[in-house]
């Protein structure tokens, strides 16, 4: 689902208000009602074939308690789930704390600096699976480009990436850090952009320069916005199956899988589908605190700057 | 910084902007070659002219950079790539309905609820954000399933569904979001002069939401173009995309490499067009989105 994450941020930065509460109910008649059930319908054919059944599918396939007493005696489930927590919590910080740094490096008023914001944000448009194969032949070791830099750069003998649990779960923190960092920085600079320049200016009147600046005047004003972000983000990352998968295959030895990886081996690979529903399914009750949590933010906050 | 001079503070004031200058040179270079890094091992191999173990000789620079690795894919000659183009027709295919039916649907949805006000229409659109309580990957078990009680095993319309049903709640978020910037005085007046729902869904909707269809147009096209775990799993290998031939040998150091790198670059170019054409709407709908009017 990773490329979800791509847009839809697209959205905090707007009152969220205004939309979500329609004007104030209007009772409609005769063919425009009809006309608006019929426009409706096609979404709700959606919703409930794909997303409550499956979803109502996976609940009653996971439903056992057995299945998770399985899991907690499955060593590999609880290294997964420390992966994920590790993955998750490493990846989206650092990815989310940087895109607020670089996007304050592209505020800068060069043309230099313009030009290589098309460049940054490439990694973007790249098809993940590509992108992600080209992580992994770049990190495979002796002869890959990685190692063959540092060889020729400063005569060292890089490491095999992915036969270290922690080089790889690096590795893989890395590779999602260069696809998704890109499209955070341009939200964040979109939301840099509309921040009056008269609060800098009266800022700096008030003697606050640099750091300060940051701290005092951009920080608060797009704090709001970064914790939607982050919390987004964290959502999406739980579910990022393709970066683990193609970037370190979850090895060495299984090593570095996070909850989506080890459910789909589960499943596909150990042919035990319900073990593999109960494994992500046991992820429901830290998700699903932070759903609301995001829609009551969404609801409750005005994200307008 | 521990200059002593006649005016050391402006001397300390011109040295800070060397220093910052220097320092932002610096970055730049750092994240260009970040940026480029993987695009540039992706040309190294594709530009290698043989098959084989050479593409991974350790070297910097392509000793023998030739076109052999996108013939090769071009005329379907390369090993495990002899169905390229029948498996880039299949992503083609997910990926334009993907974008069609997320527009089409969402855009009704959208309408219905926030322009004609369909009383407790908001729920169903609330409702939709829900769908993102559940990674799309937790549900591939269930969603292999129930395509077969469906009757969609092997079918390209099963991806297609589930691609849309992804990426319709950001749709309808997006579009929400875009229509309360337009006044309703228009829809208003097109009634009165006697336009039916669908009129003016047609005639004053569709063509002022452009921007933001645009933005979801493109989105739902990256959906689909990223995936690999639904195509891998709901479709056939005889049927697959190139996302999954891909990903299926991504560790086969005997795979053709060179054609494997040369389709993958030819594979990007489709999405990257697309943005390329929309990419005034698609800032449009953005910078809008923001609230900017």
């Amino acid at each position: 689902m990773s490329s979800a994450q791509q847009v839809l941020a697209a959205g905090p930065p707007v009152s969220v208000k205004g939309p979500w509460r329609p004007l104030g109910p209007r009772h409609l008649h005769g063919s425009d009602f009809t006309w608006a059930i019929a426009f409706v319908v096609p979404y709700a054919a959606v919703f409930l074939a794909f997303v409550v059944y499956p979803f109502g599918y996976a609940l009653w396939m996971a439903g056992k308690p057995s299945l998770y007493a399985e899991l907690i005696d499955d060593s590999s489930y609880l290294r997964s789930v420390v992966n994920t927590l590790l993955f998750v919590g490493l990846a989206v910080n650092l990815k989310m704390f940087l895109a607020l740094v670089l996007s304050g490096f592209f505020m800068r008023r060069r043309r230099w600096i313009r030009a290589l914001l098309a460049v940054f944000v490439l990694p973007w448009v790249l098809a993940t699976v590509q992108s992600c194969i080209s992580f992994h032949w770049m990190l495979i070791g002796e002869p890959g480009l990685v190692d063959r830099l540092l060889w020729e750069a400063l005569g060292i003998d890089g490491p095999l990436w992915f036969n270290d649990r922690w080089l790889a779960l690096g590795s893989n923190i890395v590779a999602y850090i260069w696809k998704w960092m890109p499209f955070w920085t341009v939200i964040f600079l979109a939301a840099r952009m509309k921040i009056p320049r008269d609060l800098y200016d009266s800022a700096e009147i008030d003697g606050a320069t640099g750091a300060r600046r940051f701290i005092h005047v951009t920080f608060p004003v797009l704090a709001n916005l970064y914790l939607l972000c982050t919390l987004l983000s964290t959502l999406w990352t739980v579910g990022d199956f393709t970066t683990v998968y193609l970037v370190s295959n979850g090895g060495p030895a299984g090593a570095t899988e996070v909850l989506a990886t080890i459910g789909f081996s589960y499943a596909f690979e150990g042919s035990n589908p319900t073990l593999g529903v109960a494994a992500v399914m046991s992820a429901l009750p830290v998700l699903i605190p932070l759903v609301i949590l995001l829609m009551r933010r969404l609801q409750t906050s005005e994200v307008r700057l | 910084m521990s200059i002593a001079a006649p005016h050391p503070a402006r001397r300390r004031r011109r040295l800070r902007r060397v220093i910052t200058e220097a320092g932002s040179a610096m970055l730049g270079i750092v994240l260009l070659i970040w940026s480029l890094a993987p695009i540039y091992q992706m040309f190294l191999i594709a530009l290698d002219p043989e098959e084989g173990e050479v593409e991974f000789d350790g070297n910097i620079w392509p000793p023998e950079p030739s076109l052999e690795g996108f013939r090769a894919v071009v005329t379907q000659e390369a090993r495990y790539l002899e169905d390229f183009w029948h498996q880039f027709g299949n992503s083609l295919f997910i990926g334009l309905l993907t974008m069609f039916l997320t527009v089409l649907i969402a855009s009704l949805a959208s309408f219905a609820v926030s322009r004609m006000r369909l009383s407790r229409g908001s729920l169903l659109t609330n409702a939709a954000l829900l769908t993102y309580a559940i990674p799309a990957a937790f549900l591939i078990v269930p969603y292999y399933r129930i395509m077969h009680s469906y009757g969609l095993t092997d079918s390209l319309w099963a991806v297609i569904a589930a691609h849309v049903t992804f990426a319709i709640p950001f749709a309808i978020l997006m579009l929400q979001l875009y229509a309360s910037f337009i006044p309703f005085e228009l829809d208003d007046a097109a009634r009165i002069d006697g336009a039916s729902a669908v009129q003016v869904y047609r005639r004053i909707y569709l063509p002022l939401m452009v921007p933001a269809l645009a933005v979801i147009a493109v989105y739902a096209l990256l959906l689909a173009w990223n995936d690999y775990l639904y195509q891998a799993v709901l479709l056939a290998p005889r049927n697959s995309t190139v996302s999954v031939t891909q990903g299926l040998l991504f560790t086969d150091t005997d795979a053709p490499w060179n054609a494997m790198m040369a389709a993958a670059i030819i594979y990007v170019l489709p999405p990257t067009a697309l943005l390329f054409v929309l990419r005034r709407y698609v800032v449009a709908g953005l910078t809008l989105a923001d609230g900017e009017r």
